[in-house]
């Protein structure tokens, strides 16, 4: 224990610790199975996007019945975030944030209700589901036409409008695009 | 004048030193019964029996107040995102752990420890998975750190409600001695890749709450994969039975209910990180990673819908910033036209709620307080007309301007833009 005590005196001390045999005391290795059970998150490139497809019109359903409760129709009108229109309004006095207006990248759409939506049930959609709901709220923004759909290939493509619109702090953009 | 006399003066003016004192902290205990003499005083008797935990005197009324979004207040619980620190009633600098603030967005999870895991991989050459008792058995460090919400302040980008004590505006900030593993002995285990410079947080809350995380040097170095809070098991609220702390940086950065650290070459670009935590200038566009929280201070008493009295009144506040330590807090009485300097409570710890005080006689006109805080990077607190020039009023996020209270002739204290 006073070993130990001492190489706590100094971060680099501590760093320096783990060399030694000690490391294989600590966890033990992840397999690739459980990996990617946890392994959700989708990156602006498209990296981590699950193979899958949905069209906007199937989208309409999977919104109506899982969706518009809390979010409006359309995506408007809810008692939580609106998803829809406000383009056009960001430097005026009253900004409408809008998945339309405000948000840089299609796949943080696609990441977000994969992992955080329904609120109720995070995770229930099938990925063509999720990909099928992503289409609808980006038509209703007029981003997708009306017989539009979306897949791990064309998601990543797709420009939002404001994707110009985010000024990244010099201190902190170190990799970021 | 005979001695006895000059000692009943001496008693009095310490009553009313007590009085005065009452005035400012008083709506903390209920019931108040005077005792002009000693004779007054209950006499004394047996007290509790002893027990497994010691609960707050019955006299004591503290809480923190679950709100929503700014002006939305008194909300129901279940329509509530945040619940506020009762700045103040508090003492000191540390914040007992059930009244920290609490921000969360899809409620506290009960994570059993014995089946929560760490899973760590991506650009790393040993990819584990850490239990509970594996992060606790590792090499620890405590130390302490203010966690402030990112949107802490927001009841007064627009406009001042009059009516608002500091608690709706300030409370989202709260202080905590955190122990738990440097994130450097996990990045030595894992074999971290040199080309990796981000890393991604997840949550094990429903939301899975995401953030990608600058690897500066400074937060390599100072990062806690945290199970500790002020001498217990960090409490659900708060991330039980792991979370990230990242000192100076913005609350939601320190992810909570910790479930995966994955390392990459480039950020996640989360909702989180796009969508919510941006600040919107007056152009249009949004600062996006303004990770730090900023230099900052408040006075806490006397504060918003207080009412003080002439002459003596002690004026005290919280000082911190995201830089490192407050070195000099400065109080205005007349509006900001001089100022003066506060005694610091010390130590001052760098990333850390400092707690400032000073005497001040009123004069029974009408006025107005603030502070201003300057930390030991020689970063100062902004006053409001130079803030929101710079910063404009949509942002929503990392408001720091100097805060300022004004008194009327009665004495009641109200929340004012400056």
């Amino acid at each position: 224990m006073s070993c130990r005590r001492k190489v706590l005196l100094s971060g680099a001390a501590v760093f320096a610790l783990v060399s030694s045999a000690v490391a294989s005391e600590f966890g033990r290795p992840a397999t690739p199975n459980e990996i990617a059970l946890w392994d959700i998150d989708v990156r602006p490139d498209g990296k981590g996007l699950p193979q899958g497809a949905g069209t906007v019109a199937r989208g309409k359903d999977v919104f109506s019945e899982n969706c518009a409760a809390c979010h409006g129709d359309n995506g408007v009108g809810g008692i939580k975030d609106r998803l829809a229109g406000g383009q056009g309004t960001l430097a005026s006095a009253m900004p409408v944030k809008t998945v339309g207006s405000f948000w840089p990248y299609a796949t943080t759409l696609f990441d977000y209700i994969h992992r955080a939506m329904p609120y109720q049930a995070p995770g229930s959609l099938s990925v063509d589901d999720t990909y099928a709901v992503a289409a609808y709220i980006l038509s209703l923004n007029g981003i997708l036409p009306p017989d539009g759909k979306l897949d791990s290939h064309s998601l990543p493509d797709i420009r939002m409008p404001n994707r110009d619109g985010f000024i990244p702090e010099p201190e902190f953009s170190n990799g970021s695009k | 004048m005979s001695e006895r006399n000059g000692s009943e003066i001496a008693w009095n003016r310490r009553r009313i030193l007590a009085a005065a004192a009452t005035g400012i902290v008083g709506s903390t205990v209920a019931g108040r019964a005077s005792a002009e003499t000693l004779a007054d005083v209950p006499a004394r008797e047996p007290g509790a029996d002893l027990g497994a935990l010691s609960a707050r005197s019955k006299y004591v009324q503290i809480g923190r107040i679950p709100e929503a979004g700014p002006g939305r207040r008194n909300v129901d619980p279940a329509d509530a995102i945040n619940s506020k620190a009762p700045l103040q009633k508090l003492i000191g600098a540390i914040t007992p752990s059930d009244l920290h603030y609490e921000r969360s967005h899809a409620g506290a999870p009960d994570l059993d420890p014995s089946k929560h895991r760490l899973l760590v991989h991506g650009m790393v050459r040993k990819q584990l998975v850490f239990s509970v008792e594996d992060l606790k058995a590792m090499p620890a460090v405590s130390r302490t750190i203010f966690l402030e919400c990112t949107g802490n302040g927001w009841e007064n980008w627009k406009k001042a409600d009059g009516n608002l004590t500091v608690q709706n505006t300030h409370g989202l900030v709260s202080t905590s001695e955190w122990t738990g593993v440097p994130l450097k002995f996990i990045l030595g285990l894992v074999e971290k890749e040199a080309a990796s410079t981000w890393m991604l947080a997840e949550g094990g809350d429903a939301a899975a709450v995401a953030r990608s995380i600058p690897l500066t040097q400074e937060i390599v170095d100072e990062a806690i994969v945290a199970y500790g809070q002020n001498g217990e098991p960090i409490r659900p609220a708060h991330g039980f039975p792991i979370r990230l702390i990242l000192p100076g940086m913005e609350g939601n950065l320190n992810i909570k209910w910790l479930r995966r650290l994955k390392f990459g070459e480039q950020p996640w670009m989360t909702r989180w990180e796009t969508a919510r935590y941006t600040q919107l200038l007056a152009n249009g566009k949004a600062r996006q990673f303004q990770l730090r929280m900023e230099t900052n201070s408040v006075i806490t008493q006397p504060s918003g819908t207080m009412q003080i009295k002439p002459g003596y009144n002690r004026i005290s506040g919280l000082a911190w910033s995201g830089h490192g330590k407050i070195a000099r807090v400065e109080i205005s009485t007349d509006g900001a036209e001089s100022w003066q300097d506060a005694q610091l409570n010390l130590p001052a710890l760098p990333k850390a709620q400092t707690r400032f005080q000073m005497d001040w006689i009123w004069d029974g006109k009408p006025t107005k307080i603030v502070s201003r805080s300057i930390d030991d990077k020689g970063n100062v607190q902004p006053d409001r007309d130079s803030f929101i020039a710079k910063m404009g009023t949509n942002a929503l996020f990392h408001y720091n301007a100097q805060q300022t209270w004004s008194i009327d002739q009665a004495g009641r204290v109200q929340n004012v833009l400056s």
